[in-house]
Parts: structure tokens; C-alpha cells; sequence
């Protein structure tokens, strides 16, 4: 009877014990939202933007000039174009089945361009060969121009990504871990097990509590290096606003899943309720793409919504430099959906 | 020194229907105290309102002079143990860690190693629990009740499902407990496991207490009796029941589907001249037995059912 047991260590122990014996569950909170973020960050990565590629026809009616022998070698060995050059049947061929973008036909009037000028590439092609057929035949650029490239990370579609998976993870790990998992709890009769038993209420809420806030941090750091290692991206604002962002939003939907974890006993129906809440924000709350794509009337509702109020904040801090007080519209609306969970769980909890 | 357990009138409804039908019970110290019927008679409910777990309708609990539902709950719940019916406990747990993370409910106990040697898991402690087999959960099961050192041990039909094996493993355990100064209170619908493990029975019915005793003077209860059994063949259609009714030496004819229940004087005499009055009557009994009276017979006689009817 020396040894000392506390009673809040061992049920924390018994959730992280819990949680990382069971390979599917690591899976889905950590492995699905890194491949997530893998598959959809190489689908939509930053192509180089595409060559137009030119066919270079030379017209040989009588002898060819010896301007257009010298203008086609010009052509053909620039640096800046994508060139061949084709007899005239296979060119037009390519041309109809949009493999090249242009055909330039050189003759004695000069240079034609042959081109369907609705094709996005099209008309860049003829403007890039026209710049090298004139400025061979002498034209001067009269304004000196300078380039200068746009390319930093905060604008790209990783960027905007990667702050929607972050959101969304956040939710489905906080809903499943907390509600769905004390239905399982109570389906199994270990909370009226527990509940006979001198186990404090606040010591078992509180290792809810603090084993998803751990869970949470390394989901937060996976996640966040994994877009710093992978993608380049980073948190450009406050990383306390960050953190409180992820904490209000994980409290909000610890609060909801109580909700729906408060009574039930019944894994099936649990389990429909939580799709039924979740499957909507997926769509709505710009995890994949900006909400505002909804029409217009819809946003106000959409915005008040936890998820849209949490990739909100979460992007602000992430893209566009944000601090505390820059989110906290969106952290009072996490906020008041946390509260109204706790309170309407207080209110329903069964222990059996 | 408070009784461990007493209560008064104990009314348990659910609408309309009445589980509990107003119960008085005062159970010792030290003894096993077995709460018998079958399933519906109330035994589940009498029992959970006991632990704490229903709030009664009408009536009074008081477990060691302490109430629910008061600041001195907390107080009941660090001398009391419960096995719950059909608990699953975490089962990505280890045997040890399960019990450990009940010991650590209680203010004091025994250490996990001493638990794990009382019911016998010591090769099983680092097994996960949805590894083991029905006995060994049950096991588990008793060893996070008793984890606290309690005074008072509820066990709610322990050995439903065991094996012939496992079920003597959990009762050396039980009686260890009890012989140590424990209070038992079991619900079982085992009528040897009342036999052997209880001090003192409650039978139940619809809510109520029908009978309470000691086994021995339960079985007293009927009398000085036995009873033969057997069956009767079809083709002696003319034979029927009352027949036997009113015949010197038969005290009581009772019908069961085919077969028939005579109860006779607890002698030999008596015996053998029943067997003459069913030769007399060109009866053939069939698959013939005789025994003495259990508590099965005592059931039967007070309720017109048998215990172990699911």
C-alpha cells in the first residue's frame, strides 16, 4: 500500500495508451492529412508555364530566298523557341490536332503566322516568333524593360491548402477523439463502470482535455513542418495567435462532439451524426477552395459556421501575417460554439 | 458498527412499469449475501440502486450508515467494489494497466501485484485485455473491484458464461474475500453458485422479495421431502396427472411439459411405495430420477418457475 497512483496521470496514460495502440487511429489524425496534403500539393503544383511549340514551314515554290534560308536558320536555332520545321501536310496536321500552337510559313511576301487565335497559347506563340522575325530584320526595342519575378510563398495553392488541412484535421481528430469515442465508452458500460467507482467527474474530463491538447500539438507540428520541409510554406504571422486559433477551434469541436457523445450508446447512430455535422463543412468551409465561390447570400451563414471561422483565422495567421487581435472575430465565434457544447453537454451527460 | 447494508421500501419504477416493488433488506458484516431470481425479477435493478448507479423512486439506502446522493457518497464509494454485468473494459489495455488505472481511483488499496495475485493473472499482466479469454476478463473485472480494499463487494452475475473451471477460480477468490472479513453481495441465477458461495439468500420475484435465508433453511423450508421425476410415454394416453393426485405417500404432483414432479416424504419407504402405485397403474416411468430438495425446488415451489429460465 506505499506506492501512490494519481488517478489523472493513469487516465491520460490509459487515452494516449488508447489511442497509439490502435494503428488505424494514428493513421487517420496523422498519415491521411499528410498524404492529403502530399497528393493535392503535386496535383496543383506551380507548373512552369507551357512553351507554345512552332512549326516552321519554308515555301519552295521557285528557289527560296536567301533572306528566308537565313530567317528559318534564325528561327530554328533560337533559344527562346520551341521550333521545327515540317513540310506543310504534317504541320497542318499537328496544327488540327492542337499538338503545335503555330505554324510559320516563310515565302517570298514574308512570314505568315496560321493559327486559331481562341487558343490560349496560340497567340503568345505568334507574338514570341514575330519578336525574333522582326528584330532579325533590324528592330531595335526603343524602352528598356526589366523582369521581375512574383513568385515568394504565402500565394500559391499550397499555401492556401495547407492552413484548410490543418482546420480540418483539427476537427475530425477533436469530434472522433472526444464524442465518438465516449459513446464507445459508454457502449462498452466503462463510463457506468467508472461512474461506481470514487473517479473524480473533473479528473476524467480533464484527461480528455489534456490528452487531445497533446495530440494536438504533435498533429499541429507535423503538419506545420510538413508544409515548411515539403512545401516551402510558413507561418508568416503570431505563432500565439496560431495556437490559440487551433486551441479555440479544437475546443469548439471537443464542445459539438459532446453534444452529440453526451447520450447516446449507439456507434451506428454516433457515427452518422458526426458525418451528418462534419460531410457539410468539408464542402462549404473552403478547406480546398475559397467559400466565396458560394453564391453571395450563402457566405453569412457560411461564415458562422466553426470550420470556415477556424480556416479563417488559421490562413489570416498563416498567409497574411495576422496576429491576436486580427482573428478575433473568427476566435469569438469558435468560442461560442465551444461554449454552447459544453453547456448543452453539462446539461445531457450520461454516464450510462 | 453500521450494517453494510440497509434499505427500506425500495421502489424502483420505470413509467409505468415497476421493477422494484418495494424491497426491505438489512445485510451483515462478513457474510455472502446472494440476491437469487431470474432474469426480470428486479435483481439488476435492486443491485445498481445499492451501488449508486439508479437513484430509487421511493425508499431508503444506507450503505454503512452513509447515503447517496450526499456529501458522504464519496465515502461509500471508497468502501465499496463493483463488478458490473457485462462491463468491457479497455481493450487495448494491459491486464495490469487496467487495474492499475482503477487502483488509482482509490484513496487506498492494494498494490497492483497483490491484485494481480489474488485472481491468479500474474502469466496474464502484460497480455491486452481483448486478448483474454471470458474467465480471465471476469478476473480483470474483480480484481479493478477489489482494488480499493473495499468492505463491501457487489458482483452481478460473475460467472454468466464461464466455464465449469473458471467459475471455481473466481469463487476461491470470493470466498477468500469473504473469509477475510468482506461483505458480498452477489446476484447469480446459478442455484450451485448460491449454494456454495452464499451465507445468506434473497430469492426475487416481479420486484419482490419472496423468500430469505440461509440456504440449508430454505431448502428446510419445504419440508421434509424428495422428489422423483420422469416422464410419461405417450401410447398410456388414458394415464394423466391428476391420477397421481390424492394417492397415499404423493404430496404434490407438478407438471412440466411431459414430465412429471412428485414430491414424497424424504425416506425410503416412501420412495418405493410410490414406485408401487406406479407399477399398480401400469405406469412406465420413463428417464426415472430422484433427488433431494435444492434450491431450485425451493424456487420452483415458491414461484412455479425455474431459476434458470432465461
Amino acid at each position: 500500500m506505499t506506492e501512490q497512483y494519481s488517478p489523472l496521470l493513469e487516465l491520460i496514460k490509459s487515452r494516449l495508451r488508447e489511442f497509439y495502440r490502435e494503428p488505424a487511429i494514428v493513421f487517420w489524425v496523422f498519415g491521411f492529412p499528410l498524404l492529403m496534403a502530399m497528393g493535392l500539393g503535386a496535383a496543383f503544383r506551380s507548373k512552369p508555364p507551357a512553351t507554345p511549340k512552332i512549326a516552321l514551314i519554308v515555301q519552295k515554290d521557285g528557289a527560296v530566298s536567301q533572306e528566308n534560308a537565313r530567317l528559318a536558320e534564325l528561327l530554328l536555332h533560337s533559344p527562346r523557341l520551341t521550333i521545327q520545321q515540317l513540310a506543310q501536310a504534317e504541320a497542318k496536321q499537328k496544327l488540327a490536332r492542337s499538338q503545335i500552337d503555330l505554324i510559320v510559313s516563310l515565302d517570298q511576301h514574308g512570314a505568315t503566322y496560321i493559327f486559331d487565335p481562341k487558343k490560349e497559347t496560340s497567340p503568345q506563340a505568334r507574338l514570341l516568333v514575330d519578336q525574333e522575325v522582326q528584330s532579325a530584320a533590324g528592330r531595335k526595342d526603343v524602352v528598356k524593360t526589366r523582369d521581375q519575378s512574383v513568385t515568394e510563398p504565402g500565394s500559391r495553392y499550397i499555401d492556401f491548402l495547407i492552413p484548410g488541412l490543418i482546420g480540418m484535421n483539427l476537427m475530425g481528430s477533436s469530434m472522433w477523439g472526444v464524442g465518438y469515442n465516449l459513446v464507445v465508452a459508454r457502449k462498452r458500460k466503462l463510463l457506468r463502470r467508472y461512474a461506481v467507482t470514487p473517479m473524480r467527474r473533473a479528473h476524467f474530463l480533464l484527461s480528455y482535455f489534456l490528452s487531445r491538447s497533446l495530440f494536438l500539438s504533435l498533429e499541429l507540428t507535423l503538419l506545420v513542418s510538413f508544409g515548411v520541409l515539403v512545401f516551402g510554406t510558413a507561418i508568416s504571422g503570431s505563432l500565439l495567435a496560431f495556437v490559440c486559433a487551433a486551441l479555440l477551434g479544437a475546443a469548439a469541436f471537443a464542445g459539438i462532439s459532446l453534444i452529440i457523445g453526451g447520450r447516446l450508446d449507439n456507434t451506428e447512430t454516433a457515427n452518422g451524426w458526426m458525418n451528418f455535422v462534419q460531410l457539410p463543412m468539408y464542402v462549404l468551409s473552403g478547406t480546398f477552395f475559397p467559400y466565396q465561390h458560394f453564391p453571395q447570400w450563402m457566405h453569412p451563414a457560411i461564415e458562422a459556421l466553426p470550420l470556415t471561422a477556424l480556416n479563417n483565422a488559421l490562413r489570416a495567421v498563416y498567409n497574411e501575417g495576422a496576429g491576436l487581435t486580427a482573428i478575433l472575430p473568427h476566435a469569438l465565434v469558435l468560442l461560442a460554439w465551444g461554449a454552447v457544447g459544453f453547456i448543452v453537454a453539462v446539461r445531457t451527460f450520461r454516464w450510462q | 458498527m453500521n450494517a453494510p447494508i440497509v434499505c427500506r421500501d425500495l421502489v424502483k419504477r420505470y413509467g409505468d412499469k415497476v421493477a422494484v416493488a418495494g424491497i426491505n433488506l438489512e445485510i451483515r458484516a462478513g457474510i455472502c449475501f446472494g440476491l437469487l431470481g431470474p432474469n426480470g425479477a428486479g435483481k439488476t435493478t435492486t443491485v445498481e440502486m445499492l451501488e449508486g448507479l439508479h437513484r430509487p423512486t421511493s425508499g431508503s439506502i444506507e450503505l454503512f450508515g452513509l447515503r447517496y446522493g450526499s456529501s458522504d457518497e464519496q465515502r461509500i464509494r471508497e468502501k465499496i467494489g463493483v463488478q458490473l454485468q457485462e462491463t468491457q473494459l479497455a481493450d487495448k489495455l494491459t491486464v495490469s494497466e487496467v487495474i492499475r488505472l482503477f487502483r488509482s481511483f482509490y484513496d487506498r488499496g492494494h498494490s497492483v501485484p497483490d491484485l494481480l495475485r489474488m485472481v491468479q493473472l500474474e502469466p496474464e499482466r502484460d497480455q491486452r485485455f481483448h486478448t483474454l479469454s471470458g474467465g480471465q476478463k471476469q478476473r480483470v473485472a474483480l480484481a479493478t473491484a477489489l482494488a480499493g480494499a473495499p468492505e463491501l463487494l457487489f458482483l452481478d452475475e460473475p460467472t454468466t458464461g464461464l466455464d465449469p473451471r473458471a467459475r471455481q477460480v473466481l469463487w476461491k477468490v470470493v470466498e477468500e474475500f469473504r473469509d477475510a472479513g468482506g461483505t458480498v453481495v452477489l446476484t447469480t441465477h446459478y442455484m450451485d453458485e448460491a449454494a456454495i458461495l452464499c451465507d445468506e439468500i434473497a430469492v426475487m420475484d416481479s420486484g419482490r422479495l419472496i423468500a430469505q435465508g440461509s440456504p440449508r433453511a430454505l431448502i428446510d423450508s419445504l419440508g421434509q421431502v424428495q422428489f422423483v421425476e420422469f416422464e410419461v410415454a405417450e401410447a398410456q394416453a388414458g394415464f394423466s396427472a391428476a391420477t397421481l393426485q390424492g394417492l397415499p405417500h404423493i404430496q404434490k404432483v407438478d407438471e412440466r411439459r411431459n414430465r412429471l414432479r412428485l414430491t414424497i416424504a424424504r425416506d425410503l419407504s416412501a420412495l418405493s411405495a410410490v414406485l408401487d402405485v406406479l407399477a399398480q397403474l401400469s405406469v412406465v416411468p420413463r428417464g426415472l430420477t430422484t433427488h433431494q430438495a435444492t434450491l431450485d425446488d425451493v424456487f420452483l415451489s415458491l414461484t412455479g418457475k425455474e431459476l434458470s429460465d432465461d
